[in-house]
């Protein structure tokens, strides 16, 4: 890994002076647009203080942030759980022996991979109810489900790739000790698949938790249709509603991704073992998943 | 009149994809060049501009794009007064396009930034070794090789912006979602054969071009 100060050597005299210049100009311009920003605010009066002092009231937070920040980490929460468990199953699936397990698996997870999730949730929440007999789906199970079945999908090729990039040799020892496929898979395989793509999974749950913001478009009262929507129609103050809730949006997922950047910093400590034939197949894994993962997913050929 | 005999059906099908087209197209190239731009800044020697990057990253990525998009609509357009073309549906469609080149611009900077992490330290030494600048060495030895490196990622970036710009049917674009939404609504009874058509079709685009990438990811690779 070439850090990125290889690209530029330590600053000379003119360099240094360069720098300084290059600098001021751009604090200069940066300054310039959030100078612009802020007066086309005042233009349109956002600054006035009854659109910001309903965040300072308790009202505001006891009935409206708080409640759909509950929502908000329940259904998220709750589609995890679901995700972690679909994704090891499939992955499982992906991998068995048998072609009337592995094919299906491979097309519920290519498909679901594909479909944007406002397809599914719209289909959950407006279309089943036409065919299970009009009993009508909780928002909150249509935003689960769908979130399940693509952040699942997602999961179940990360687990995959995990699992294919466990040294051959681990499963061969363990089969040699005389371990079924199913032992093998339980006490040898998943496992380290699963710290290998630990970072994956969890940049994914990052996925997830915004996702749970899709909810909004089928009245589901998590955080934005609560603390933007609801909010922002009550006080008219959208702006600052908005700016609010992608601060609280923010923070949770910063953590989040704290916490994958400190997994990963500490299994690369501990060393994931390597093997020697050229480029490193956890790494490569880990990043051809990755990508996709922190960007809400997307399949990747091969 | 039936679902796949009525000609309006066609039509609102055709229409729905014909947006998401456009969105992924325009909001790709936003994508490309800003996400550039900020990898580049991400990279530079100078602080402020690395600052840039990394606060453009961090809020955006960690931002759900619902509320990015939602923003576009109700903040700059409603609120702000940014009107961007008269007709209702093109002003949509290009707030459409600013949320998700931003949103989408904070992925592809970062995919980059780990491909220019996959060229060899030596080779940039090397171009500063006969004299290149902190930008030639970017733009001559580093970049087109960091290119290469990242199709694959940059490919999946691509395929969750297609699959992503349903959202901005959320601020009234008629795009393909807004389109099957409508026809559930007026055909019930074949609810299922509506999402498999609509599904479908995202799957049959979409898994192909992810294989597309993964071989072209292959086939261009630099060879070390």
């Amino acid at each position: 890994m070439s850090t990125d100060a290889v690209l530029y050597d330590h600053p000379g005299p003119r360099a240094k002076i360069r720098n300084l210049v290059l600098t001021v100009v751009f604090g200069l311009g940066l300054l310039a647009l959030l100078y612009w920003i802020y007066v086309k605010f005042d233009q349109k009066n956002q600054w006035a203080a009854e659109l910001w002092t309903p965040f300072l009231e308790a009202n505001t937070w006891v009935n409206f942030i708080i409640p759909g920040l509950q929502q908000t980490l329940a259904a998220a929460l709750v589609a995890m759980v679901l995700s972690l468990t679909f994704g090891i199953v499939f992955a499982v699936g992906r991998l068995s022996d048998h072609w009337w397990v592995r094919v299906p698996a491979g097309a519920v997870v290519e498909f679901f991979r594909a479909v944007p999730l406002l397809l599914m949730i719209f289909f959950i929440f407006y279309g089943l109810p036409y065919v299970n007999g009009g009993v009508p789906i909780p928002a909150f199970w249509a935003v689960v489900v769908g979130l399940t079945l693509y952040n699942g999908s997602v999961l179940a090729e990360a687990f995959r790739a995990g699992v294919r990039a466990v040294p051959t040799g681990q499963s061969e020892a363990a089969y040699g000790i005389g371990m079924r496929k199913n032992q093998v898979m339980r006490f040898i395989l998943i496992p380290q698949a699963a710290r290998a793509m630990l970072p994956v999974i969890v940049s994914q749950l990052v996925v997830l938790v915004k996702d749970t913001a899709l909810g909004y478009i089928v009245a589901f009262p998590e955080l934005m249709q609560r603390g933007v929507n609801d909010l922002g129609a009550n006080r008219a103050n959208i702006v600052a509603a908005a700016l609010v809730a992608a601060a609280i949006y923010i923070v949770i997922n910063f953590l989040l991704t704290s916490l994958a950047s400190f997994i990963e910093r500490r299994t690369r400590r501990r060393g994931i073992r390597v093997p020697r034939n050229g480029a490193n197949p956890v790494r490569t894994a880990a990043q051809n998943v990755a990508m996709p993962a922190g960007m809400g997913g997307g399949a990747v050929g091969a | 009149m039936d679902l796949l005999s009525d000609p309006d059906n066609l039509d609102l099908y055709l229409t729905g994809f014909s947006w998401i087209l456009r969105l992924t197209g325009a909001g790709a190239l936003g994508a490309l060049v800003l996400g550039v731009i900020l990898a580049g800044f991400r990279v530079s020697p100078i602080p402020v501009l690395r600052g840039f990057g990394a606060a453009w990253v961090n809020i955006f990525r960690n931002t759900p794009l619902t509320l990015i998009i939602f923003f576009c609509y109700f903040g700059l357009f409603s609120t702000l007064g940014l009107s961007l073309a008269e007709e209702i549906d093109v002003n949509n469609f290009w707030l459409g396009v600013i949320g998700l080149s931003v949103y989408t611009a904070a992925f592809v900077c970062e995919a980059i930034r780990s491909g220019i992490n996959t060229v060899p330290a030596g080779q940039a030494e090397a171009a500063r070794a006969i004299g290149l600048s902190f930008f030639q060495v970017l733009r001559m030895i580093v970049l087109p090789q960091a290119g290469r490196a990242v199709i694959a990622p940059l490919g999946s970036i691509f395929i969750a912006l297609a699959k992503n710009s349903t959202i901005v049917g959320t601020i009234g674009l008629a795009e393909s979602s807004n389109a099957m939404k409508t026809l559930i609504n007026d055909y019930g009874s074949q609810t299922i054969l509506i999402f498999l058509i609509f599904a479908g079709t995202f799957a049959a685009v979409l898994i192909p071009t992810g294989y597309l990438f993964g071989w072209l990811a292959n086939r261009l690779a630099v060879k070390r």
